[in-house]
């Protein structure tokens, strides 16, 4: 039995306390509280409690889904990916950069975050990029 | 946040404006509780009997959509009590004398009326803040998801200015950032007018040094919104769409209207974890990883860097999103070829000025707070502390407007939305963790017993609630935690989510929905709508 623990944020609030996720066998078995960290000292609430319950739910998306005849289906990672850059391609030819919209993720991470506004900026040359900052 | 959140314990007032503190931001209402056993003043105004206010020195409940009146006559007090710091005015403001023209127009009298605020209250508030030492602001959505938001925000800028209670330890404006990474997703360009750092896209030095960065041509044309990439849908000017890890057909207002939105799509490509109400009108689905399954970082509200890092792996074929944008940027023709997190994080520390003293080296030996300019910065937790980034800090003389959509007789009751402890945002994270979905396993309406009473409903009963975008079945519960003529509710839910009623009236400047207030009428639900008529049909 291996038993690790990694240091890492909560992904709930803006609060961003600082949790030890512990693993056992590749497995999380629970969530604590960082005593050391000067923003929560030790203390969580009780969704950063149980935030380990979410990230093993059985109703995670596990394969990449294509819709086939108004129906999401199971596809391979190929196909997915070739589907969507044939249909983003077309899409630029036909109707233009500006006809794209991109919504980015308050909690997806900064290099994501990054990532994905440059992916639109410069794939598309457009600014139609946002996100839920102001919902 | 201006200030660090650890800095509110020992400030000697707090003043909590449309901050549920202890269901949204459960850590920093601890802090407040230190402060309060401290001995700090602890003032709340809140339309609702809010769970800090069990700790409140003083809690007044304006009426919804009311705080910009509220401000003003907390300001019109301090001016005319002569309680209005001169020398900070003098030394780091300006506009002060056209703010103080205003000002006039809102005495406690008027105001009262405007927001039900007692005159007797609206002065305690006001000495109390102004000749506290240190006095912060704590403020979240219900400042905010207002058609007057920017004015809010402004607003509580103009007190803080004027009392000089800024640039201080544990004083300032502080907005609580509802979600982990809001701030981050903003630094790092995640907004249709700026590239990261707030470098606005319309001037053309910001846009000639990105242009050589990236090595690309770059539009100067401001982007779309997300309310306005919606209305685009439907106008067919934009045609395709890639979300990223949110769920706008249950988060947005008026959410029928949204999903109509999103089916019009040529096509709509999500990158999500669950497979969530947005997912399920998509074209192609890819599953991401989610913050335990990858490194990175997140940026919190009070501007902290922190690290996330990777403890198990993705279930399944799931793959963490920065490597499905990468994919799909280089099937597309754009090549993205990072090899890890810590490799984004090196360019983004070259284009980004408040990130370029970081790195996952320093970060390693724990947060730090933005601006880092330099290698050997230590960051900034208190902001404007010499100056403010403009120079001077400019006084916004505001006037209030009331909310879009008033009570009428139609729809005689005001609606207000908000969070339930054990739950976050659309549910999609908490509702699939067993144990806060066994905590609360379906959400309810808040409802004073007078209106309850009025339309003959009982606590624990189903009723209608109804409102010009739509109609929504839920649960009553009857309770003083709001007044009369307010019902409250969450969007947590997706089968009685509140966002089937709200109103998609938005502000003018920043383009944020008025979540807080519309207008609905609550019905008891017929004893024929129920079982019998099911149980009869049935048979």
């Amino acid at each position: 039995m291996e038993i690790e623990y990694v240091r890492t944020t909560c992904p709930y609030c803006g609060c961003g306390c600082e949790i030890l996720l512990e693993t056992v066998d590749g497995r999380i078995t629970q969530t604590l509280p960082s005593k050391t960290n000067p923003m929560n000292q030790g203390k969580l609430c009780i969704k950063g409690w149980n935030v380990h319950e979410f990230v093993q739910s059985p109703q995670r998306l596990t394969k990449p889904l294509l819709k086939k005849d108004g129906v999401l289906q199971e596809v391979s990672w190929d196909e997915a990916l070739d589907f969507t850059a044939s249909r983003l391609q077309e899409i630029k030819a036909k109707y233009g950069g500006d006809s794209m919209a991109f919504l980015s993720s308050a909690k997806c991470s900064n290099e994501e975050n990054y990532l994905f506004q440059k992916f639109c900026r410069v794939g598309f040359g457009t600014n139609n990029v946002d996100h839920c900052a102001r919902l | 946040m201006t200030n660090s959140i650890p800095e509110i314990e020992d400030a000697d007032c707090i003043f909590i404006i449309g901050s549920n503190t202890s269901v949204a931001h459960p850590l920093i209402a601890s802090r407040i509780y230190k402060a309060k056993a401290k001995g700090a003043k602890i003032i709340v105004a809140d339309p609702r009997r809010i769970h800090v206010t069990s700790v409140a020195d003083i809690h007044v409940r304006q009426k919804l959509g009311s705080d910009v009146a509220l401000i003003n006559g907390l300001m019109n007090v301090i001016v005319s009590k002569g309680l209005h710091d001169k020398p900070f005015i003098e030394e780091r403001t300006e506009g002060f004398e056209k703010l103080e023209q205003t000002l006039k127009n809102y005495p406690p009298e008027k105001v009262s009326e405007i927001t039900g605020v007692s005159v007797e209250d609206l002065e305690k508030i006001a000495i109390t803040f102004a000749s506290s030492d240190k006095s912060t602001i704590l403020y979240a959505m219900g400042i905010t998801q207002h058609s007057h938001g920017v004015d809010n925000v402004k607003s509580l800028a103009n007190l803080s200015m004027l009392t000089g209670k800024i640039g201080k330890p544990s004083c300032g404006v502080n907005p609580l950032r509802g979600q982990n990474n809001v701030q981050g997703a903003c630094d790092m360009g995640g907004l249709p007018n700026v590239y990261p750092a707030y470098q606005v896209v319309t001037d053309e030095n910001n846009r000639k040094k990105f242009e050589q960065m990236w090595n690309t041509q770059l539009s100067s044309k401001v982007g779309f919104t997300i309310m306005e990439m919606m209305h685009g849908l439907e106008d067919g000017s934009i045609k395709g769409m890639v979300i990223l890890g949110e769920n706008p057909a249950g988060s947005d207002p008026d959410v029928k209207h949204v999903k109509h939105a999103l089916e019009e799509a040529e096509f709509l490509a999500v990158i999500d974890i669950f497979l969530t109400d947005t997912a399920k009108i998509a074209d192609v689905v890819f599953p991401g990883a989610s913050f335990a399954e990858k490194d990175g970082t997140f940026s919190n509200t009070e501007r902290n860097v922190l690290r996330i890092r990777k403890a198990v792996n993705p279930p399944g074929d799931a793959k963490p999103d920065w490597r499905i944008i990468c994919d799909i940027s280089t099937r597309f023709g754009l090549p993205m070829t990072y090899e890890s997190p810590e490799k984004i994080f090196d360019e983004i520390a070259l284009v980004t000025p408040s990130y370029a003293g970081l790195s996952y080296a320093r970060l390693e030996k724990g947060p730090i707070p933005w601006p880092c300019p330099t290698k050997d910065h230590p960051g900034t937790p208190i902001l404007h502390k010499d100056r403010f980034t403009r120079g001077r800090g400019l006084f916004h003389a505001l006037e209030y407007r009331p909310p879009e959509e008033l009570a009428d007789e139609e729809f005689p009751t005001l609606l207000t939305t908000g969070r339930f402890f054990p739950h976050y945002h659309t549910g999609t994270m908490t509702r699939n963790s067993i144990t806060l979905e066994n905590e609360m396993s379906e959400g309810y309406i808040e409802i004073h017993p007078h209106d309850a009473k009025a339309i003959g409903l009982t606590s624990g009963e189903n009723c209608k609630i109804v409102s010009r975008r739509g109609t929504v079945i839920t649960k009553a519960v009857v309770t003083d935690i709001v007044e009369p003529g307010t019902i409250f509710m969450s969007f947590h839910f997706m089968e009685a989510n509140a966002n089937v009623l709200t109103n998609p009236a938005l502000d003018p400047i920043c383009k944020i929905p008025e979540y807080k207030v519309c207008a609905v009428r609550v019905e008891k639900l017929e004893e024929s709508n129920s079982l019998e008529t099911e149980v009869a049909a049935n048979a």
